[in-house]
């Protein structure tokens, strides 16, 4: 494949002779080429180039990762392709964590699952053109023709000869190298590195405890501090009594800004035993939510309240009246707190010429705007250091934590790293909101589905529907609605924001369907498939064939329906751009089901690197299962009745079931790994626990259900017979 | 405030704290040890454990004043170069997400070994239980912990 490089792209090519001998190449990730030319005019004489691969005389190539890193394992897959299309050697490639640089790097940012789709070209482009200017400096220096040339491991070899040179060696001469108008890309065929299982590049200073979180970030006469929010949602301060706490040892201040009250220290011990003592009244500013009323207030807004169209395919009231069947399912979910391990934490020193910010952050280009809107500081100011993540699932796309520190520090005017406790993470949002669907669907005497309805309402949700979604385009009649209920209670995207409930609902329901009319489950959505792909309803925003390839991956792997010993349930889901489906197997146990095992068929287009690819589909499976299984977060007049690990529940060790990852080959692009492999897996849990005992979990947490806690056992329902 | 005696990675300490301050913030505020984390300050998570005696200990309710004569490792004194069994296996196996709570797993998982150098399954499991890990690499850290107990 040849890659052009446009010529807004070449403009902004920049090589550069390091000073210590080398080859830089600057490349501008910002000539992507959708947003080319709105962003180049932004900047224009300002930047030069973005992200630097330099190659050293001694031949170590560097290079800059600009995402920040959660453990969805960018800081590996990235440089692999690069590396991939440079015929580099991994073992000599370094990789930095780049800070925020809006003029050097585009989308500079963690979520969506869309890091490795977006700088795919970018990186690819990037390696093949460093080879491309390396080869004909060899070749210059031979003076051979580059074609005959070949590259392997940072070497350039003239074939015919057997002569070689290191890319160190030529990182001077390829400085004079014009860079080309198009570069070829490797035939995948080709690749060397994509595609195999590359171990993490920080290993080595995750396991020997080096500092690379936030929370590990330390600078000389650098103040501690918390913050005490308000204890619940609807609250605001209305006196504080902060004297026993100021004359305590190693306490500098007590501040209060807004609904923070933040008391300033020398340690973090010292900060903690004092916090502890001051007292802090509040006043009502909005409605004390509690979860009970929650429950109420679904149920009177699926019934009464005014929905949202999102999608209306046909006629609907028609198909229902005209109905031979109605089948009617409503599931519900409780917030959830992301609760990354590292609890959140921001430096901040607000100085006379600007504002220096460092810390974990998914969102540092929000963060730094965010900053510079409420203390009114130009952004180019600010400078923002991104430290690895101790996790984030959403909650670092928020901004709260940053400007929190940023405003302290502008108060006191000293350097300060602001620290969550975990109690003030799980108590202080924003969650996975709560939501309630409604589906129904209705039946012809055939057993066709002839109509489908889906209304949800949820907390502070927006949509909480994804109306484009399966079944959408292979039900003539269908109508997609849904509510928000806005509240006090702070919410937010929480690893495959909505999916990742919406997901079991939708998928359960559809079993539940299937098994109304007596068919495999998979035959079900096959046919389904089949006609959203020969008969479209309405416009279809999923792939067909990507999805059905996932199906029947995950049968095949899983040997479906032809298993006698143990019990299956089957889920397919398509988020963001990538397709998974799962088989879940269950045994009963002591009269209990125990979920053995889940199969995950992927499609995340091309695989990058397959042991980084494995973590996500096997993190995001214990991920899903986990929460569906124990997740929730319930609150009581506006404050969260769990605080802390000992009263919510995360998975542990012995809870997780056998994972068995596999993945669609089929040369797409890739299409991103970090959310896909969660939403799918509550739906094939709790099919394959219906398959058991013939009880429809329709609620999360699945551990409350009857199943679990044997209260209220209804007798064993005999199922279909089918599989 | 008294003066506490520690010996810490095979170095004396001596450190003017609170004698509540858990080890834990020790480590972290005055001593510069960053790699033990903080998770959750209730013993809850493990991402604090460190080694007293030889056994895996929950640093974040440690209280300094209960350390005199313990011998304390941190995951930065488990090996000199970084290339106990335990720290092997971890690179081999390729466990770390994010890697926060990596610390705390390798110093629990090198104690049991340092007791029971070939535990089943089931004693991996039932003593790696008190550590979470919230990006879920649990498979891979209980795979580690079985390679590193073949190289002890």
């Amino acid at each position: 494949m040849t890659r052009s490089i446009d010529k807004s792209r070449r403009d902004f090519l920049k090589i550069t002779t390091l000073t210590a001998g080398g080859f830089m190449l600057g490349f501008n990730w910002l000539t992507n080429e959708v947003k080319a030319a709105t962003v180049i005019k932004t900047v224009a004489g300002e930047i030069g180039f973005n992200s630097y691969l330099s190659i050293a005389t001694d031949g170590l190539i560097t290079l800059f990762s600009p995402n920040p890193e959660l453990g969805q394992n960018i800081m590996t897959s990235f440089p692999m392709v690069v590396a991939e299309e440079l015929d580099a050697d991994w073992t000599k490639v370094k990789v930095v964590q780049a800070v925020l640089d809006t003029a050097r790097f585009d989308r500079q940012s963690t979520g969506g699952s869309g890091a490795v789709p977006h700088s795919w070209y970018l990186l690819r482009t990037a390696g093949a053109t460093a080879r491309y200017m390396l080869v004909a400096a060899a070749a210059k220096r031979w003076n051979v023709d580059p074609a005959e040339c070949t590259t392997e491991k940072s070497f350039v070899i003239h074939s015919s000869t057997g002569k070689k040179l290191g890319y160190g060696e030529l990182a001077q001469d390829a400085c004079s190298i014009t860079v080309p108008d198009r570069v070829k890309l490797k035939d995948r065929k080709d690749f060397k590195i994509i595609g195999t299982a590359v171990k993490n590049v920080e290993n080595s200073k995750i396991h020997t405890g080096k500092p690379l979180f936030g929370l590990d970030f330390y600078r000389e006469g650098m103040l501690h501090a918390m913050i005490q929010r308000p204890k619940a949602f609807g609250l605001k301060v209305k006196s504080v009594d902060a004297a026993e706490a100021k004359s305590m040892p190693g306490i500098i201040d007590v501040v209060t800004f807004g609904n923070n009250v933040a008391i300033v220290g020398k340690s973090t011990w010292e900060i903690m035993k004092a916090r502890k003592t001051m007292k802090i009244e509040y006043e009502k500013d909005g409605n004390l939510e509690s979860s009970a009323d929650h429950d109420k207030l679904f149920k009177t807004l699926l019934d009464t309240g005014t929905p949202t169209v999102q999608r209306k395919d046909g006629d609907v009231d028609a198909a229902f009246k005209n109905a031979a069947k109605i089948i009617k399912s409503e599931y519900q979910c409780p917030f959830l707190p992301h609760s990354p391990m590292e609890p959140m934490n921001f430096f901040a020193h607000y100085r006379a010429d600007g504002i220096e910010l460092v810390g974990p952050t998914q969102t540092p280009a929000n963060a730094r705007g965010a900053v510079s809107k409420l203390l009114n500081v130009p952004e180019e100011k600010i400078s923002l250091q991104i430290t690895r993540l101790g996790g984030g699932f959403g909650r670092r796309l928020k901004t709260d934590y940053v400007t929190e520190a940023a405003e302290l520090s502008s108060i006191i005017k000293a350097p300060v790293k602001v620290t969550w406790m975990k109690e003030d993470d799980m108590a202080g949002g924003s969650y996975r909101p709560a939501v309630k669907y409604r589906f129904e669907a209705a039946l012809d005497a055939n057993g066709n589905m002839t109509g489908y309805k889906l209304r949800g309402v949820g907390i502070n949700a927006g949509n909480c529907t994804r109306q484009d979604n399966f079944p959408s385009g292979a039900v003539d009649n269908l109508l997609i609605e849904s509510i928000e209920h806005v509240s006090p209670i702070t919410t937010g995207a929480w690893r495959a924001p909505i999916t990742n409930f919406l997901a079991f609902a939708e998928q359960s329901f559809l079993d539940e369907v299937a098994y109304a009319v007596k068919k495999d489950p998979v035959q079900f959505r096959l046919e389904l498939l089949d006609r959203a792909k020969n008969n479209p309803v309405g416009e279809i925003k999923y792939d067909i064939d990507r999805m059905v390839g996932v199906i029947k991956l995950a049968v095949e792997k899983s040997n479906w329906g032809k298993k006698k010993d143990v019990s299956q349930g089957f889920s397919v889901y398509f988020s963001h751009r990538s397709y998974v489906a799962q088989v879940c197997e269950v045994k009963m146990e002591s009269g209990k089901p125990s979920v053995k095992k889940i199969y995950a068929a992927a499609d995340c287009g091309e695989v990058i690197n397959l042991s980084g690819a494995r973590q996500q589909v096997m993190g995001g499976i214990v991920d899903g299962y986990g929460h569906a299984m124990f997740g929730k977060l319930t609150f009581t007049d506006g404050e969260t009745d769990q605080k802390n690990y000992n009263s919510y529940r995360l998975i542990r060790m012995r809870e997780i079931p056998e994972i068995l990852p596999h993945f669609v080959d089929n040369g797409i692009d890739p299409t991103g790994l970090g959310e896909p492999a969660l939403p799918p897996t509550g739906g094939a849990v709790a099919n394959a626990i219906f398959k058991a005992t013939g009880s429809r979990i329709k609620n999360q947490p699945f551990n409350e259900h009857s199943v679990f806690t044997g209260k209220k056992l209804k007798s064993t329902m005999k199922n279909s017979g089918i599989n | 405030m008294p003066g506490y005696q520690l010996k810490i990675n095979g170095k004396s300490f001596t450190v003017d704290v609170a004698s509540d301050t858990p080890l834990l913030w020790v480590l972290r505020d005055h001593l510069n040890l960053v790699g033990t984390k903080y998770g959750c300050g209730i013993a809850s998570c493990g991402a604090c454990t460190v080694h007293m005696n030889g056994t895996a200990v929950k640093s974040c309710m440690l209280p300094v004043s209960g350390l005199a004569n313990a011998e304390i490792t941190t995951i930065e004194g488990l090996s000199e170069n970084g290339d106990h069994p335990v720290q092997l296996a971890w690179e081999e196996v390729d466990v770390a997400q994010c890697g926060y709570c990596q610390a705390g797993q390798i110093m629990t998982a090198s104690a049991l070994l340092k007791k029971n150098p070939k535990p089943t399954e089931q004693e991996i499991v039932k003593t790696m239980h008190g550590n979470i890990c919230r990006c879920g690499a649990y498979h891979r850290i209980r795979e580690a912990v079985k390679l590193a107990s073949t190289k002890i």
